[in-house]
């Protein structure tokens, strides 16, 4: 039984399936078959006479089945029946043409490789500032971008909360080619743990030192105290300064860029949560689904955008 | 309503009940459908509630229009077509309430917990674990009284429409229950006992066994009873029935797997699948013959009777869905269709066009009888209700079938570099007219449905009217 929807049936099933299936088929022509003829002829207007019980006063004519209807059923059993000898059907008989779906899709996918892969291959011999120039491969590019990215990171490339935006100067993991081939193909995960056993107070002074790291409004007495606490805990990450570290994703907090900021959403509030709840960013590994030849290639286009500037 | 309608052999309160219940829930049915229609135009009428999103209201509408409004009439035709063709008494007045109680009762049910989003997320199937069982003892019930009355019955003969409603309540028991099989949680959370491709393979033929039992035996129960009624013919022929009734239960059962092309599912069961969703073509148009030859000689009364127009429009649609049903079983066909548009677009032949023509047609010649009178309280209505039905889904189907090919041929359009034509997005964005023009279909049917409500109310004040008695003058 635990082999009934595995790769192959248990010879038990297998002939279960056969009989079941051949049998109904069976059962479904000869039903047909036995009720081709009727013993009643036509009267003028070329119906039979009624069987002779009636309901509710609604009789029934004995009339014989439609032939366009009896060929039309007999050929859609013999196309059945020709089906099941080609294709898999019959519990384990593969059919004679021995086709899987996994295989078409297999062979789909190689001719693919086969016709597209050239074109990729050309580019990746190409440096990517100097391919972030080159107009054709770009417009290639931005349609791998639209399909694979966009859906987080916007059509506009502008990304969202939580997403970041690939058309400023702002670079989580570093914006240079190197970086950017290594986010796309092994993706990243960005993670701000929750510092909630701070304590209320403590998350209020740190948010109030934050807000004064990028010159927002805030107040002095409470940043003034929140400072040590982010020395002690948050600068091993964002750094002493609050610049941040592109080797592991810590987030400059010194300019006005908020990756954790829902529109409309005051500044303090994000930051607040931010620090109560943690963040988990995480960013997909992209080589295993579009290969090492266009990771390349999107790379360019990401990098291009940056150029925008 | 006064006692003087009662019949002297038949019950017909609980018939007359259910027919009213089935305007309702139309009503009801058909506009929760535009409003989730007009959603997809306007994306902000979900209001930005979670009881009022497009998700949750989606199986408010499915199960509103297949088992208030369908099921209600299905209840109503049922209980009055057994009584008659039996000539005998349903067996049990009692029962026949609960099941009236009950099964509203399991409306309301879906009315509440839908919207709050209680759901076993599993399509037309939905409901909750308490609701799934009130669903099994209410329709275990009405196979009691359906049955109980055919065995009582004081003809020889069994009707062909009572092979059709009975094979459709005893399958739809079945189905229900082995589908809606779950492990209790909570008070209102359960889990499936089937997991993984077994569970998507039983939803399925659950699934497309309500449309083959539930949206077409039963109908067809109805049709084979209306039809000839209405057209005053004898039905064509004794022998089709008798031969499309056996292969159509049986090969539905089959055709589930349609719904599981190029996925997970094994090879085999896909093929079976398919197959059977072919053979079933021709068992399906015997039906269509079958009603359809029967007007042969009453081809006149088209013209005066709107009633027989619902009715044979109704067959001419089940006739157009029950052909591209097995076309898209096709899987060469599927690879194109499946999650496109097309697919809504045919449930919706079938829906509007089959199931709910023929309940209208149907409701037109029962609703005059179970209140005494011998016609509506305006034919002139029944004819602009004929015309907007037919208007509305024309333009329904119509629209979904440009939306789901051109989606279709979007998803699968590749540029000479490989990388796909188009984006998702803009896949949706090209099927904003269809949208709109599905709505403008929606609102013609839910018009129709309000004036059917007004020549409903009409015919049965008049019908109370009729029975006081005339005060004097002075």
């Amino acid at each position: 039984m635990n082999n009934l929807w595995g790769d192959s049936l248990s010879g038990f099933w297998s002939a279960w399936i056969i009989v079941i299936t051949l049998g109904s088929i069976v059962f479904a022509f000869w039903l047909l078959y036995a009720n081709r003829k009727t013993d009643k002829t036509p009267d003028a207007e070329g119906n039979v006479e009624t069987t002779g019980h009636a309901a509710d006063g609604i009789e029934e004519y004995d009339n014989p089945l439609p032939r366009w209807w009896f060929q039309l059923y007999v050929g859609t059993v013999i196309f059945s029946l020709g089906y099941l000898l080609l294709y898999p059907g019959l519990g384990n008989f593969a059919g004679l043409l021995g086709w899987t779906q996994e295989e078409q899709w297999e062979e789909e996918v190689a001719r693919a490789e086969e016709r597209f892969t050239p074109i990729f291959a050309q580019y990746q011999e190409v440096p990517i500032p100097e391919l972030a120039e080159d107009g054709e491969a770009m417009q290639v590019a931005e349609r791998i971008f639209q399909n694979n990215c966009a859906v987080c990171h916007g059509s506009n490339a502008q990304g969202g909360y939580g997403f970041p935006d690939l058309t400023d100067d702002e670079w989580l993991y570093g914006g240079e080619p190197d970086n950017i081939v290594a986010t796309l193909r092994q993706g990243r995960n960005g993670l701000m743990p929750s510092w909630q056993q701070l304590g209320e107070e403590n998350i209020e002074n740190v948010t109030q030192f934050v807000l004064s790291l990028s010159g927002e409004e805030h107040d002095a007495a409470q940043a003034e105290s929140g400072a040590a606490t982010y020395a002690s805990v948050c600068a091993a990450c964002h750094g002493p300064d609050g610049t941040g570290n592109q080797a592991l994703g810590a987030p400059n907090l010194t300019n006005d860029s908020w990756l954790y900021r829902q529109p409309g959403q005051p500044l303090e509030e994000a930051i607040r949560q931010t620090l109560r709840n943690g963040r988990n960013g995480h960013m997909p590994a992209q080589a295993a689904y579009i290969g090492e030849e266009r990771v390349h290639l999107v790379a360019a286009y990401v990098y291009s955008l940056r150029q925008q500037d | 309503m006064s006692t003087a309608l009662e019949h002297p052999t038949y019950n017909y309160k609980v018939v007359r009940q259910f027919a009213i219940m089935t305007v309702v829930w139309g009503i009801v049915g058909m506009l929760l459908g535009v409003i989730i229609a007009a959603q997809l135009v306007w994306p902000q009428l979900n209001l930005d509630l979670p009881w009022t999103s497009f998700g949750r209201l989606r199986p408010l509408h499915t199960n509103a229009v297949i088992f208030a409004f369908g099921g209600s009439a299905l209840f109503a035709t049922s209980y009055y077509v057994v009584q008659r063709t039996c000539q005998t008494r349903l067996f049990s007045d009692k029962l026949a309430a609960f099941t009236f109680w009950g099964w509203q009762a399991v409306i309301l049910a879906a009315v509440i917990t839908l919207p709050l989003g209680y759901t076993e997320i599993k399509e037309y199937a939905e409901l909750e674990w308490p609701i799934d069982i009130l669903i099994a003892v209410v329709w275990v019930s009405y196979a009691i009284v359906f049955l109980m009355t055919i065995k009582q019955r004081r003809t020889s003969h069994i009707y062909v429409a009572n092979w059709f409603y009975a094979a459709f309540i005893l399958t739809v028991a079945v189905l229900h229950i082995v589908n809606s099989a779950a492990i209790p949680v909570t008070a209102m959370f359960s889990v499936s006992i089937y997991s993984g491709a077994i569970d998507a393979m039983t939803q399925w033929w659950y699934g497309h066994n309500a449309v083959g039992f539930f949206l077409t035996a039963g109908f067809l129960g109805m049709m084979y009873y209306f039809v000839p009624k209405q057209a005053e013919r004898p039905v064509y022929s004794y022998r089709l029935s008798i031969v499309h009734f056996w292969a159509l239960i049986m090969v539905y059962m089959w055709a589930g797997p349609h719904h599981l092309h190029y996925t997970a599912l094994p090879d085999w069961a896909q093929s079976l699948g398919m197959i059977m969703s072919i053979i079933l073509l021709a068992p399906s148009w015997g039906g269509m013959i079958n009603g359809m030859m029967t007007l042969s000689g009453a081809w006149h009364k088209l013209r005066t009777d709107p009633t027989l127009r619902f009715l044979v429009v109704a067959l001419s649609f089940y006739g157009m869905s029950t052909f591209e049903g097995p076309m898209m079983a096709v899987k060469t066909v599927n690879a194109l269709s499946h999650y496109t548009d097309w697919t809504i677009g045919h449930v919706h032949a079938g829906a509007l066009g089959w199931v709910a023509m023929i309940t209208i047609g149907s409701m037109y010649h029962l609703i005059p009888r179970l209140f005494g009178r011998t016609e509506m309280f305006s034919v002139k209505l029944i004819a602009v209700h004929f015309w907007l039905a037919t208007i509305g889904t024309v333009l329904y189907i119509a629209a979904m079938w440009v939306n789901g090919i051109l989606q279709g041929l979007m998803w699968r359009a590749i540029n000479p570099d490989g990388t796909l034509m188009y984006t998702f997005i803009e896949a949706v964005e090209a099927s904003a007219p269809g949208y709109l023009v599905r709505l403008v279909g929606g609102v013609f049917w839910v018009t129709g449905m309000l004036i059917m409500a007004y020549n409903v109310f009409m015919t049965v004040k008049r019908s109370e009217a009729a029975r006081q008695p005339i005060p004097q003058t002075a």
